[in-house]
């Protein structure tokens, strides 16, 4: 059994690599050629961690004509044939009424397609089911999957998977995604499905006006006899952690104690790995780079070294610190804390317009502000997410932890640091909260708020790596992409016009010009000119530091805790907390308001809070004579 | 009794929903989310400042839902335990 599984998943890696772009695949969608298969379940029941497996992970974002928002797809072979599997977004019920519901009802009422795969998780088959009957009584041919079988059996839920089959007249197998139980058999039966559907399902409009209601009596006759749910369940390890760390006493404080202790953690074994990343950048520089661009004219050894070489290592030696970051938030992620901490902060989100998943979408915010202004689609109510939305650009991203990391080292040269990054998280709360109050009145929102709680997870040391390397490409990428094009660009305004050097510049002539407004931040000319280009994206900061000062890591690092004091050390940090969130963020905010008003808004309020906030801390700090 | 009014650690089973008309839709949610009548239904703890109910369904769904949707599902409690 275990050999076959095996075999099975040598066979489709080998087929996985074939994975093309985003205009590839919608071209050859429209020709048809290829199969359709479409992936669909309730949200959190391991549809994606499926459709890695299927698709080797090999996955592309494609637009389709008509569709506002994209899907995750892939082109796979099975059976022997190109197969194209979309990854539709996790929806209760087929005439529901949120975004991601309302999103897969016109894909399915839109597109041909081949093939349903339902994905439900085996131990909640009692409410789940309902979803795989809407789509029989669609007329969609489907193969069920159940999910989690792992789980099922620790609770105790026992099913008759042939009967069942019979019943619902679908393929229905149970497997393990996460553990590849069952995989193999699953795979068999997508591709036989696929061989004996000869004919594509052109379009199911009836899909989109009221499709089958299902009635607990239907439940009821699929059911029962095939399905026994346990009476009640013991104690195990979710009752038993839950609690501790849903308390009403401890529960948050136990929350905070938690994250302070992961960034230390992060402050403890980052900062270390980054100097260490620093020596070897260093080492490569003097005894390998220099000598060979010795023989090149000085303008160009300049450009290469100070330019490029400087601003790129020093961006690199956060990629200890981005490895270890995203590790922690995948555990997090995946772990099943996150929905908890919305159970524990709602009574506060609520008081301020948001609810406990606004909160969820912010701790999001900490690994990046894309997906998690992506997020917010799970809400139905416009008001909820806009508001949600204005809040998101304040998370302290994996990239401004760079910024941070860098300029705390270097001003509080004492063991403190951990301190006062967490002060920033901190911050970063205190930010969104407040503008959540002030603007509760202009976005009105009354959403219903009920959220599944799902049993602690953890995960697989290859679900950790997957992710981890994941973020480290993601990461590569944008440094080979616009923060290479950051540097260079720093470097130019910073050395142009020729012989011109410091403060007579270009990039000097701009710090200046902007002096009267940021001085009173206590943030000098060269700082500014680095906020500058973090309008482009936070990790330019650092590099295009150590472009404007022509200095190596290490070296700036020095330079900063000579030039710069803690007081405008730290003012700089909050200004780079909450000024203009980086480009991606910004045309994400775009796309999932779309309102240039809403955008506009954002932007025009996080550049004055972050003025005023950094002004009011400046002040305050000079007024009680520090420095 | 409502949901809201049911003791934590007390059993009971769920009677029927009462929405009025704007509530469809909420309604359709706790159906899909499994808040079906019939349903055994336990209420595990509530958040401290007015934080919404941690509630266990059948024997494997957990969920987090608010005082104010939980007014919403009327409950018969079975008082055993
Ligand atoms: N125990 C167990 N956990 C699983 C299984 N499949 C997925 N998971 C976990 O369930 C969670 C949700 O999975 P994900 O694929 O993100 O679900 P999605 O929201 O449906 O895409 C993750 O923590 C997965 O690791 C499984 O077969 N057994």
């Amino acid at each position: 059994m275990n050999q076959a599984n095996k075999n099975n998943l040598n066979n489709l890696n080998k087929f996985t690599s074939c994975h093309n772009d985003t205009s590839t695949l919608n071209s050859a969608t429209q020709s048809r050629h290829l199969k359709r298969v479409v992936l669909v379940g309730m949200p959190n029941t391991g549809k994606s961690t499926f459709f890695n497996r299927l698709t080797g992970a090999a996955a592309a974002v494609g637009n389709w004509p008509g569709m506002t928002v994209s899907f995750l797809q892939a082109q796979v072979k099975i059976g022997g044939k190109l197969t194209e599997l979309v990854d539709l977004p996790g929806i209760y019920d087929f005439n529901g009424f949120s975004d991601d519901e309302k999103v897969a009802r016109k894909f399915i009422a839109k597109y041909p397609l081949d093939l349903v795969i339902v994905i439900l998780n085996a131990s909640q088959i009692d409410r789940q089911i309902a979803l795989p009957l809407q789509i029989k009584a669609l007329g969609l041919p489907a193969v069920v999957i159940l999910n989690m079988a792992d789980e099922a059996e620790q609770y105790g839920v026992k099913i008759d998977t042939d009967e069942l089959a019979q019943r619902l007249d679908m393929p229905t197998v149970l497997i393990s995604a996460k553990y590849g139980k069952g995989y193999g058999r699953v795979y068999r039966e997508i591709s036989s499905a696929l061989g004996q559907q000869s004919q594509t399902i052109q379009e199911s409009p009836t899909c989109l006006n009221n499709c089958a209601e299902i009635t607990p009596q239907q439940i009821e006759s699929v059911l029962s006899g095939v399905v026994t749910m346990p009476d009640r369940i013991g104690v195990n390890l979710t009752t038993r952690l839950d609690r501790i760390l849903l308390d009403p006493v401890w529960g948050l404080p136990l929350f905070f104690l938690g994250m302070y202790l992961v960034f230390s953690l992060i402050w403890n074994i980052g900062l270390p790995a980054q100097g260490l990343v620093g020596d070897l950048t260093a080492w490569m520089q003097t005894s390998l780079i220099e000598p060979i661009l010795s023989p090149f004219p000085e303008i160009i050894q300049n450009f290469l070294i100070d330019g490029i070489w400087n601003g790129l290592a020093t961006v690199t030696g956060f990629v200890p610190l981005i490895v270890l970051f995203f590790i922690l938030m995948a555990i997090l992620e995946d772990s099943g804390y996150l929905s908890r901490s919305a159970y524990l902060m709602d009574a506060l989100m609520g008081r301020i317009g948001l609810d406990g998943r606004s909160f969820v979408m912010q701790m999001m915010g900490f690994g990046c502000n894309v997906p998690a202004l992506m997020g917010t689609r799970v809400m139905r109510s416009q008001a909820l997410r806009l508001l949600t939305m204005l809040t998101i650009p304040f998370s302290l991203c994996s990239a401004r932890l760079q910024v941070f990391v860098f300029i705390i080292a270097a001003v509080f040269p004492n063991r403190n640091g951990a301190i006062v990054l967490f002060s920033l998280y901190l911050l970063s709360f205190v930010a969104a909260i407040a503008t959540a109050a002030i603007f509760q009145g202009v976005f009105k929102n009354d959403e219903p708020f009920v959220l599944e709680l799902p049993p602690y997870r953890f995960p697989t040391w290859k679900q950790v790596i997957i992710r981890g390397w994941g973020e480290v490409k993601h990461f590569l990428t944008r440094a080979t992409g616009f923060i290479t094009f950051g540097c260079i660009a720093a470097w130019g305004v910073t050395n142009l016009p020729l012989n011109a050097t410091g403060l007579d510049t270009i990039g000097g002539q701009i710090g200046q010009f902007l002096t009267p407004i940021m001085s009173p931040l206590g943030i000098d000319p060269y700082l500014t000119l680095a906020l500058i280009f973090g309008f482009v994206a936070k990790e330019i900061v650092v590099g295009s530091l150590a472009v404007i000062y022509g200095l190596n890591a290490i070296a700036v690092s020095g330079h900063i805790s000579d030039t710069v004091t803690f007081a405008q050390g730290y003012s700089f940090c909050i200004f780079c907390l909450l000024y203009t969130p980086c480009l991606t963020t910004v045309a994400t905010l775009l796309n999932e308001s779309k309102s240039w008003q809403f955008t506009l808004f954002s932007l025009a309020f996080s550049l004055t809070l972050a003025w005023v906030a950094s002004f009011c801390f400046y002040q305050t700090v000079l007024l009680f004579g520090f420095q | 009794m409502t949901l809201a009014e049911l003791e934590s650690g007390k059993l009971a089973v769920v009677k029927h929903l009462k929405l009025n008309h704007q509530e469809k839709e909420l309604g359709k949610r706790l159906l899909a989310i499994g808040i079906t009548p019939d349903k055994q239904i336990q209420v595990i703890r509530k958040a401290s400042f007015g934080g919404p109910l941690h509630i266990r369904l059948g024997s494997t769904t957990e969920i987090a839902i608010r005082r104010q949707e939980a007014k919403m599902v009327q409950v018969h409690c079975l008082n055993s335990l």
